[in-house]
This record gives structure tokens, C-alpha cells and sequence, in this order.
């Protein structure tokens, strides 16, 4: 079984995000650039598959600029095999990337596509949603744990106040919630092989597909800095604040 | 240092480079050029601890492209980051809060003057070399710390990188990665001012007798977005004075403007002040209130912040850069031109230098035996003449202050052109100039504004460090005890004021037996000021997990 694994370069988590003086966006001038959490997260699940004789190959595949090689390339240190970057230098919606895996999923066949449940810059949490409507393959979204038999996977999902197991018939779309697994260092000797494996690059176009934003960015803005707390003397004065001024009893 | 009892995996390389700065980036493109144009095979590995190259690069900067244009003669047409031409220069003796004057042009010191330089990042002159450099076929691995040195039959032999999914306890996370030992016939240190693996090789091969000791200063920058209209692009301010006389320290501020309606604003003080009291943070934040800064803050944001060290003792306190297996190079052995604050281009110089002294030993089949020429070479070289015509600027400002320091230097530079007959030494390492605390006035920092003025940990937030929690402090004490028996009663615990990223604190004991010396190392900017400056020396500077500290972008 093939597994087909999704990742998106983003802002690093680490990196304080600045809104641009304009407002059109956030700056991303010399900013550095990672891979989705998320992601990571799935391609650790996949390389996990293969690694328990449950995958026979695992293929990353990035949409975005010519720079997403670099979180294509980590994703082969990390384990995967090949990699396939579908390069465009415009915004890509959920939908647009829902419909470009599609037609990657129709030429690859995966058993099991795996996916962040969002990215960490737009929090959308709707491409894997998409794509498993878009092929008709079932759909476990915010997996915290995976496990594969024959023709069926069981996940286990997190939900408000418990968890919920599904098991689902193959090929399926997950997406990883945090807690399915922490995700391995590369090493060195990793990196290296990583370089020699093969990455192929392909467009919209020549999958037959163009990009249609449906969304139009008005403004961005940074949140309301907090404000500074203040001390109060007593009991007393905490509820005629409270009371009085912020008016929450 | 020899490597754990289990053989670690191991990698060859014909030359190791330890640090992705000008100096170590430099010295792997000059090898890739020499060895192309012998047409020869040649492996260069680079190993740098920031997540990405650039990402712990810290500096004002105002850059002088002498060295840039040795390297890549067609550098403009490839594009280098060098997009704001200095077009004004202005020196401000600072008086007090409040008042100023400016000195004439005439008695600018000769050194100062920028014309023909750019205001740049260089965080982004090294993203750019890095990519000069993997297009040559260097191999540049960020995220991978050299933690220690390997040596063997006294000679040094490569590095070990350092572990990775090691818990906090010492035990081995799930996801453990073991050291690999990166070996070549000769490894460059270049990891910048203070570097953790160059002050072993100093002390291992005494490569320091009979130099001054080092100095050094702690230079604290933010990056900030001004009003358009107040925005001179190219404008170099350069400030001396006020607030750090106030305390009887040295140093200087400076304001550049840079592009995108940018500047970079900072003070650098020198870590050889007296009194303990004195927090480099909060004069730096004192300055920018002064009305010839805060002219082109008002009404600006702050969009980034960070601190470095660097080094700052000149021609004097420069070691031997040679040992059996290797160079130190850069700021890591003293490159730094300190009459002009510019250490990239000559960090840039003696990676160069280096690189084809190794690349000539290489080609005369040595394979580690010490580059014993090294020396000669070095005086041969233009670097060299640099700085030593700036020898007694340094020692003239400690011994005698900015201004009459300054006097010396003034006269030396512009009417002798360094060629006084004497040469002036500060024998006085910045570690023992502290006084008691007791004999020193109190300071007492006004409250930030959260305009102009901020608190550390609001800054420190700015610098987008962090490290892994669940890993071992990377800040070592030799004797856990001794900042509360000796450091606290005397000198009032120093490190809770020069760390510019509040990374000590005195605390009350969790077992309520007195105080305690509590270690935020997860906030650490990587600028080496504690293991500097302790009087004790008892803080060592260790390297945590690859990837881990600051990521600064356009700094
Ligand atoms: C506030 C400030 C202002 C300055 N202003 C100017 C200026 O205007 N003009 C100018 O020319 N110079 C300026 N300098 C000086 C300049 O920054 C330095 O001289 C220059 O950066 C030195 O280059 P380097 O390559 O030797 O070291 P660095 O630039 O320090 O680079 C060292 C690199 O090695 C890495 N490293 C260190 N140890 C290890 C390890 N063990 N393993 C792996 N990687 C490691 C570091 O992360 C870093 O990336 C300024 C410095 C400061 C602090
Ligand atoms: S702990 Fe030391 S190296 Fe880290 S930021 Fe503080 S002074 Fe600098």
C-alpha cells in the first residue's frame, strides 16, 4: 500500500508573526519557514506504516513555491521516499489544494492519504474534509492514533470530551491531530540520502487543473496588544471593579 | 574530549567548518573557488546550531565590501543583499538625557567615516552566501550544533555534534539521537565572539600566552518600523556618552536607517564596567528615550530584538590562530576592527585566509600537521595591516575613557595613521573589573513605557528563541552553589542584570532554605555575556539541541 502524505511550508511556530505596515498580509521577508506541525506529524505516521511492514512506499507531495522543496526535502529525511512539489507562486485555497491532491491521488493510488487536520498559518482545517469528499474516500479527521489491518484502518479521534474510534474501510483520508505521535529528529546521514532521492516538480496545469481563489483577503490585522493588569488593595475593591468597570457581575 | 566509549558514526570531510557565519561561510566558498580552479574534488562541510543559516546572525550593521568584493568581484550582479548605500554620517557626543552636540566632520576620527559602505542585515548577507556556497557544492547542515572537539594525539581531528532527544534528567527520550563524529584533516572554527569549542582550543593549546586578554562588548539591538516621514534611508547615527558615562562605563549607541522604512537601533556597552549594578538592557532602553533617538522611534513599532557579544580587544588580545588540525578564525579568535565596531568584512578576510592556507597545506599532502606558516601569512596580509593600525584604540578608550580615550585614538588614526611608537595594553580581563557591590552606587532604571522602552521578557519574545523544554540547562554551573554564596553577598548576583534575556533570577529556594539561582534557559539569546562576565567564571556556555535559540530574521 502506497501512502500519500500532504505538507504545507509555513511561518515557523517559533516566529512571532508580524503583520505588514499595509495590512495586505504578514511579512514574510527573511522569515523562517518550516513544516506544518501537522504535517510532521503525518509524515512521521506514514513512515511508521512502512516501517511496520504496513506501507510499501510513501510519497510527500507540497503545493506552493519553488521554496516548499526544502520542507519536501526535510520530509525525506524523515523517512519518505519520493516527493512531488506542484509548484505555483499564487495563494492556494483549501479547495484549490483539495482538488490538486485529488489529481495526484487518481495517478499515485494511495491506500491512505494522511494529512495535518490544519495548517498553522490559515487555520482552515478543511483540505482533508475536501479531498475526501472530492474522491469519496472515507474520512477520519483529528486522528490520535492510527492503526492499520488488511483492508481497514481504526482511528481514534479526539472530540470534545472523550474520544471516538471509527474504523474505516481503505483508501481513507486522515488528518493528525497532536497527539498521534511525536515526530523524529532527522539525522545528518538522513539528510544527506534525503538529497539523493528523487523529488519530481509539476504544475496546475499540467494536471489539467487551474487555481480559482474564491476568498479575497480584505485586511489582516495583529491582535489587540493586552492590556497592562493592575493591583487592587482588597476583596472589596476586586468586586466593585469587576462589577463597576468591567462589568462581568 | 574523546569521544563516549561507543564509537559514534562517523562522517569524512576534506575541511570542517564549525559556524555559518561571514567567517565560516566565507572560507567555504574561497575553498570551492580554489579547488574548481585547480579542478580538483574537494569536501567542505558546514555545521551550524541556528535552525536556519542567519538565524543567530546578530550585528548593527553598517558593512564595508572590501572583503565581499575579494570574494565575489560580480557580487552586485549576483545579487547580494547590500541595497542601502550609507549617504550620511553623524556622531552625537550625548550630554546628559537630554542634550547633545555633534561632532564637526573635521574631527570625525578617520574610521568612522562610511562612505562607500551599505547599511545591510547581515543575517541576510549570510542567507545569501549560504546559497553562494551550496551552489559552489558545499555542504551547509543548520540545526546541528558542534558540541565538542575531538582530539587525538593532540591533534584536533573534527568535531562531535550534539545529541539530540536527550531528557533534562540526562536519559534518552523516545526519538534519541546520538553525537556523530564529523572528521577531516582540518576543521575552522569560526563560531563567532566566544565560542564555546574556541575558548577549549585557546586554553588546550595556549594559544593566548603572552596576548592581552580578550575583551569584549554586549551589543543589544532592535529592529524597528518607523514613520515614513521620518525615514532617511542610508543615515548612520553614532552616539558616545550619555547613559553609559552616568555609570562610568563605555560604549556607544547606534541608529542606522535601513530599508522598507526600517532601522536598526542599539547600544553596545563594554563588558569591562565596574558596577554591578549596571544592566546593558536597561541603559540601551534609558537611550532610546534620548529626544536625538527617540525623534525617529516616536510613533514606530518594534518588530524584533536581540543581543550579542562580541569581541572587541583588537590586535593585542588576537591568539594564535593555529593548532595541529586547524585554524580559529573570525570572531572566535578576535577579528573584530574595534576603533570601527566592523568585524564582518575582516571575520570575511581571515576566512579567506584561512581557506587557502588549508586548501595550499592540503595540496602539499598534509593532513592535520599544524599550518605553522599561518602566522606570516597573516602579516602579509591587508587584514592584518588593518588592525594593527588600530591597536591602541581599544586599550586607550578602557584606560582612559570615551573622550580622552577617544583623544588618543583621534590623534593616532588621522594625524599618525597608526604608526605612534608605542603600543598601549589593558591586562585587566572583563571577568575582574567588577567592584563590590557595596562600594558601587546603586541604579535605578526608570520603568519602561511600552512605547519607546520595554521590559526584558517583552523583548525577549521579540527574538523568537526558544528551546526545548525537557533538555539539560545548557548554562553550566562548575559550582551550583556559588552565585548564592558569592556572588549574591557580593557583587548583588551581576548575571540577574547583564542577561539581556532575564534568563537568572534570584528566587526564594523551593525547599524555603534562602535563595536560590533559578536558570530560564529556554529564554537564552546565545550571546555568550554570562560566560564572559561572571566573576566567578563559574558559567560555561554549553550548546543545546541543533535548531534550538534565536531566529532572527533581518538582524
Ligand atoms: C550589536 C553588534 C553590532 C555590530 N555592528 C557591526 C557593524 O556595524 N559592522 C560590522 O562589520 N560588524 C559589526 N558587528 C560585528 C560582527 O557582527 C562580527 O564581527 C561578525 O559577525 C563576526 O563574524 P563571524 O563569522 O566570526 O561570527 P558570527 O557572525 O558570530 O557567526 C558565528 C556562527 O557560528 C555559529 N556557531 C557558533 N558556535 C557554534 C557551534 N559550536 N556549533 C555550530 N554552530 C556554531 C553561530 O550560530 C553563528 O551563526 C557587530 C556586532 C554586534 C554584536
Ligand atoms: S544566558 Fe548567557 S548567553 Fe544566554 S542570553 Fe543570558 S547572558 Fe546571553
Amino acid at each position: 500500500m502506497k501512502v500519500l502524505v500532504a505538507v504545507k511550508r509555513v511561518i515557523d511556530y517559533n516566529v512571532k508573526v508580524r503583520v505588514k505596515p499595509d495590512q495586505s498580509g504578514v511579512d514574510l521577508d527573511n522569515v523562517k519557514m518550516a513544516m506544518n506541525p501537522f504535517c510532521e506529524i503525518a509524515v512521521e505516521e506514514a513512515v511508521r506504516l512502512k516501517e511496520k511492514g504496513l506501507a510499501s512506499e510513501v510519497i510527500v507531495v507540497s503545493i506552493g513555491t519553488a521554496a516548499s522543496q526544502e520542507q519536501i526535502r526535510t520530509a525525506l529525511a524523515l523517512g519518505a521516499d519520493r516527493g512531488l512539489l506542484i509548484e505555483t507562486d499564487e495563494e492556494v485555497q483549501p479547495l484549490d489544494a483539495a482538488k490538486l491532491l485529488k489529481a495526484v491521488v487518481e495517478q499515485e493510488q494511495p491506500g491512505l492519504v494522511i494529512l495535518g487536520k490544519q495548517s498553522i498559518d490559515s487555520d482552515n482545517n478543511q483540505t482533508g474534509q475536501m479531498l475526501a469528499a472530492l474522491t469519496g474516500m472515507g474520512q477520519a479527521t483529528f486522528a490520535s492514533a492510527v492503526e492499520v489491518t488488511d483492508d481497514r484502518v481504526q482511528v481514534t479521534r479526539e472530540v470534545d470530551g472523550g474520544l471516538m474510534t471509527l474504523s474505516l474501510k481503505l483508501p481513507a483520508v486522515i488528518t493528525t491531530d497532536l497527539r498521534l505521535n511525536e515526530p523524529r529528529y532527522a539525522s545528518l546521514p538522513n539528510i544527506m540520502k534525503a538529497k539523493k532521492k528523487p523529488v519530481a516538480v509539476t504544475t496546475a496545469d499540467e494536471l489539467g487543473l487551474a487555481l480559482s481563489p474564491r476568498l479575497k483577503t480584505l485586511k489582516v490585522e495583529a491582535p489587540e496588544p493586552r492590556k497592562a493588569g493592575i493591583k487592587v488593595a482588597d476583596v472589596a475593591a476586586l468586586v466593585d471593579k469587576l462589577k463597576n468597570e468591567a462589568k462581568v457581575i | 574530549m574523546q569521544a563516549d566509549s561507543e564509537e559514534p558514526e562517523t562522517m569524512e570531510f576534506d575541511v570542517l567548518i564549525v559556524g555559518g557565519g561571514p567567517a565560516g561561510l566565507s572560507a567555504a566558498c574561497r575553498l570551492k573557488q580554489l579547488a574548481a580552479a585547480a579542478g580538483e574534488e574537494l569536501s567542505v562541510c558546514v555545521v551550524e546550531k541556528g535552525s536556519e543559516i542567519g538565524a543567530h546572525i546578530l550585528a548593527g550593521t553598517v558593512f564595508e565590501p572590501s572583503a565581499l568584493a575579494a570574494l565575489f568581484p560580480d557580487w552586485q550582479e549576483r545579487g547580494a543583499p547590500l541595497q542601502t548605500p550609507v549617504s550620511r554620517d553623524e556622531i552625537l557626543l550625548l550630554r546628559d538625557s537630554e542634550t547633545a552636540s555633534r561632532l564637526p566632520n573635521l574631527l570625525v576620527p578617520k574610521n568612522m567615516h562610511n562612505h562607500g559602505n551599505y547599511v545591510i542585515s547581515l543575517g541576510n548577507l549570510c542567507r545569501w552566501l549560504a546559497e553562494q556556497a551550496e551552489a559552489l557544492g558545499v555542504e551547509i547542515y543548520p540545526g546541528f550544533t558542534a558540541a565538542r572537539t575531538i582530539i587525538e594525539d593532540a591533534c584536533v581531528k573534527g568535531v562531535l555534534t550534539g545529541e539530540m532527544g536527550v531528557a533534562r534528567d540526562g536519559s534518552h527520550k523516545p526519538g534519541y539521537v546520538p553525537a556523530m563524529a564529523l572528521r577531516a584533516p582540518y576543521t575552522l572554527f569560526t563560531e563567532g565572539c566566544r565560542g564555546h569549542l574556541g575558548k577549549q582550543l585557546i586554553a588546550q593549546f595556549k594559544l593566548d600566552e603572552g596576548r592581552d586578554p580578550q575583551h569584549y562588548g554586549i551589543g543589544i539591538k532592535e529592529l524597528w518600523d518607523i514613520d515614513p516621514a521620518l525615514h532617511e534611508p542610508g543615515l548612520v547615527v553614532h552616539t558616545t556618552g550619555w547613559p553609559l558615562n552616568e555609570n562610568d562605563a563605555t560604549g556607544g549607541g547606534f541608529l542606522y536607517h535601513a530599508q522598507n522604512n526600517q532601522v536598526y537601533v542599539g547600544l553596545i556597552t563594554d563588558l569591562s564596567y565596574s558596577n554591578p549594578h549596571l544592566s546593558p538592557f536597561d541603559e540601551f532602553q534609558r537611550l532610546k528615550h534620548h529626544p536625538r533617538i527617540s525623534r525617529y522611534l516616536a510613533g514606530g513599532k518594534r518588530v524584533a530584538y536581540g543581543a550579542r557579544a562580541l569581541s572587541k580587544g583588537g590586535f593585542n588580545a588576537l591568539p594564535k590562530m593555529s593548532f595541529p588540525g586547524g585554524l580559529l578564525l573570525g570572531c572566535d579568535a578576535g577579528t573584530l576592527n574595534s576603533s570601527k565596531i566592523k568585524g564582518s568584512h575582516t571575520a570575511m578576510a581571515s576566512g579567506m585566509l584561512g581557506a587557502e592556507a588549508v586548501f595550499e597545506a592540503l595540496g602539499n599532502g598534509l593532513k592535520g600537521a599544524e599550518i605553522s606558516d599561518f602566522a606570516q601569512r597573516f602579516q602579509a596580509s591587508a587584514l592584518y595591516r588593518e588592525l594593527y593600525a588600530e591597536r591602541n584604540f581599544g586599550p586607550a578608550m578602557h584606560k582612559f575613557g570615551n573622550y580622552i580615550g577617544g583623544a588618543i585614538a583621534f590623534f593616532e588614526q588621522n594625524i599618525l595613521r597608526g604608526s605612534l611608537p608605542f603600543t598601549l595594553h589593558d591586562r585587566l580581563a572583563d571577568h575582574a573589573s567588577l567592584k563590590p557591590a557595596a562600594e558601587c552606587s546603586r541604579i535605578d532604571y526608570p520603568k519602561p513605557d511600552n512605547r519607546l522602552s520595554f521590559d526584558r521578557l517583552s523583548s525577549v519574545f521579540l527574538s523568537n528563541t526558544n528551546h526545548s523544554e525537557d533538555q539539560p540547562v545548557h548554562l553550566r554551573l562548575s559550582d551550583p552553589q556559588l552565585p548564592i554564596t558569592v556572588n549574591l553577598p557580593i557583587y548583588d548576583e551581576p548575571a540577574q542584570r547583564y542577561c539581556p534575556a532575564g534568563v537568572y533570577e534570584v528566587t526564594a529556594a523551593d525547599d524555603g532554605s534562602g535563595k536560590q539561582l533559578q536558570i530560564n534557559a529556554q529564554n537564552c539569546v546565545h550571546c555568550k555575556t554570562c560566560d564572559i562576565k561572571d566573576p566567578s567564571q563559574n558559567i560555561t556556555w554549553v550548546t543545546p539541541e541543533g535548531g534550538d535559540g534565536p531566529n532572527y530574521p533581518n538582524m
